[in-house]
C-alpha cells in the first residue's frame, strides 16, 4: 500500500517538505516528525501548499514531537492525523516501503 | 552474495563538500555493488551538484571524489536518474554534468550514458518502484 | 515484520539517535523484530563509552546498550565511517597502533556490507538522519 515517507525538517528553513509532497502518488502517507512537525501547523505561509499538495495522500504528526515543541493539537491543519510512536511503527508496516526525507 | 535480488535506490539530495553525505553515500552504494542487487541512483533538489563537471579541491583541503562516479560503470552501477526540474531550477542543464558512461555487454560493449534526464513525475515513479530507499 | 533501522547522526546534537531508540522501542513492544541498526555518518558516535552526558540528561549510549542487551540487538558501526571519527574496538585499535579503544559494551565494529545485507533481509529499512 504505497509509500510512508518522513519528513524531519522545518519547512520554513529548506524545501524538504515541498520536495517529499512533490514526490508521492496516491495513497502514500506522509509523516511530519522532529522538526518537520512545524509543517503541520494551520494559518502559516505554507499550509496552502499543504493542504493544495497533499491532497491525495494521508497526513500525518508524531504527536511526542507536537507536544515536545509545545505545539497545541489544535493548531494543526485540518486532515492532519496526529500518531505515537506504536502508530509511526504501524504505518511503516502497513505501507510497502519507507522513504526518509533526509 | 544472496538469493535475494532487491530493487534498491540510493537517494541523493545535498550537495557535495559542505557536508560528508555525497561522499559517503558513494561508499555505500561502491560497497553495495558487491552484492548483486538492482540497483538505482537518484540525484534531486541539492544532489544534482554532485554530478557537476570540473569540481577542483584543492583550495580547500578535502578530497576531490568527482571522479569517482565517471567509475560507477565498472561496479555495474548505470542507472543514475537526475531530475531534470530541479537541474533547471539551479539554471543547470545535462552540459553541465559530467559524462558518465558504462560498456553496455548487451550491445556489443556500447559506450552509453548512465545518465537518465526524468522529470519531477518520472522520478516519482522510480522511487515507488524499489524495495528498499536509502536517504542521504 | 522485521525492521532495519539506519541512525546517521551523532547523539545529542541531532535527535536522530533518540527517534531511532523510541521507535526501535515501539516496535519491539509490537511483538515485531529489529534485526539490525546500522550507525553510519556522525551516528558512530553512539557507540562510544567515554561520553559524559550531565546526570539530569538521558544517557543515550546506555540507553542502547540496555535495549540490546534486553533484545539481543545487533549494533553495527559502520567501520570506514567509524575510523574517520576516531571510535574503535580493542583489535582496531591493535591493528592501527592505537593506544585506546572506546566502543561500547554491545556495540561492534563491522563494514558497510552489513548495510546491505540489511536492507535486503529487513522487510523495511528506516532511516533516521539529517
Amino acid at each position: 500500500m504505497g509509500t510512508l515517507h518522513t519528513v524531519n525538517k522545518s519547512p520554513f528553513q529548506n524545501q524538504t517538505l515541498l520536495s517529499c509532497l512533490g514526490h508521492t502518488h496516491e495513497g502514500d502517507a506522509v509523516l511530519m516528525i522532529e522538526d518537520g512537525v512545524y509543517g503541520a501547523v494551520t494559518g502559516t505561509a505554507i499550509s496552502e501548499a499543504l493542504s493544495k499538495m497533499g491532497s491525495d495522500v494521508s497526513l500525518y504528526v508524531l504527536g511526542a514531537d507536537l507536544a515536545a515543541r509545545g505545539i497545541d493539537a489544535g493548531r494543526m491543519a485540518e486532515g492532519v492525523i496526529s500518531v505515537d510512536y506504536e502508530g509511526f511503527v504501524d504505518l511503516s508496516a502497513t505501507h510497502d516501503r519507507v522513504q526518509n526525507w533526509l | 552474495m544472496s538469493e535475494t535480488i532487491k530493487k534498491f535506490l540510493y537517494v541523493n539530495r545535498k550537495a557535495p563538500y559542505g557536508t560528508i553525505y555525497a561522499q559517503e553515500s558513494l561508499e555505500v552504494v561502491l560497497i553495495g555493488a558487491a552484492f548483486d542487487q538492482d540497483v538505482s541512483l537518484a540525484f534531486l533538489d541539492d544532489g544534482v551538484f554532485q554530478l557537476t563537471k570540473g569540481q577542483d579541491t584543492k583550495e580547500i583541503g578535502l578530497k576531490n571524489f568527482s571522479a569517482t562516479y565517471r567509475a560507477l560503470g565498472d561496479y555495474e552501477v548505470t542507472k543514475l536518474y537526475v531530475e531534470k526540474e530541479s537541474l533547471e531550477e539551479r539554471g543547470l542543464t545535462l552540459d553541465d554534468l559530467q559524462n558518465i558512461e558504462y560498456e553496455d555487454e548487451d550491445d556489443d560493449y556500447a559506450e552509453k550514458s548512465s545518465i537518465r534526464l526524468i522529470s519531477r513525475a518520472e522520478m516519482a515513479e522510480v522511487m515507488a518502484d524499489q524495495d528498499v530507499v536509502l536517504s542521504f | 515484520m522485521k525492521f532495519g533501522i539506519v541512525v546517521s547522526e551523532g547523539p545529542y546534537q541531532h535527535q536522530a539517535s533518540d527517534s531511532a531508540y523510541n521507535f526501535v522501542k515501539a516496535a519491539l513492544a509490537k511483538g515485531h523484530e529489529v534485526s539490525r541498526v546500522f550507525f553510519y555518518h556522525d551516528g558512530v558516535n553512539v557507540g562510544t563509552r567515554l561520553s559524559i552526558p550531565p546526570q539530569d540528561d538521558r544517557q543515550i549510549q546506555e540507553q542502547w546498550t540496555a535495549l540490546g542487551k534486553e533484545h539481543d540487538l545487533d549494533l553495527v558501526i559502520c567501520i570506514a565511517a567509524a575510523q574517520r571519527r576516531g571510535l574503535l574496538d580493542e583489535n582496531e585499535a591493535k591493528r592501527q597502533g592505537k593506544d585506546a579503544d572506546n566502543i561500547a559494551e554491545g556495540f561492534r565494529i563491522s563494514g558497510l556490507g552489513q548495510l546491505i545485507e540489511m536492507g535486503i533481509q529487513a522487510d523495511r529499512t528506516i532511516t533516521f538522519g539529517d
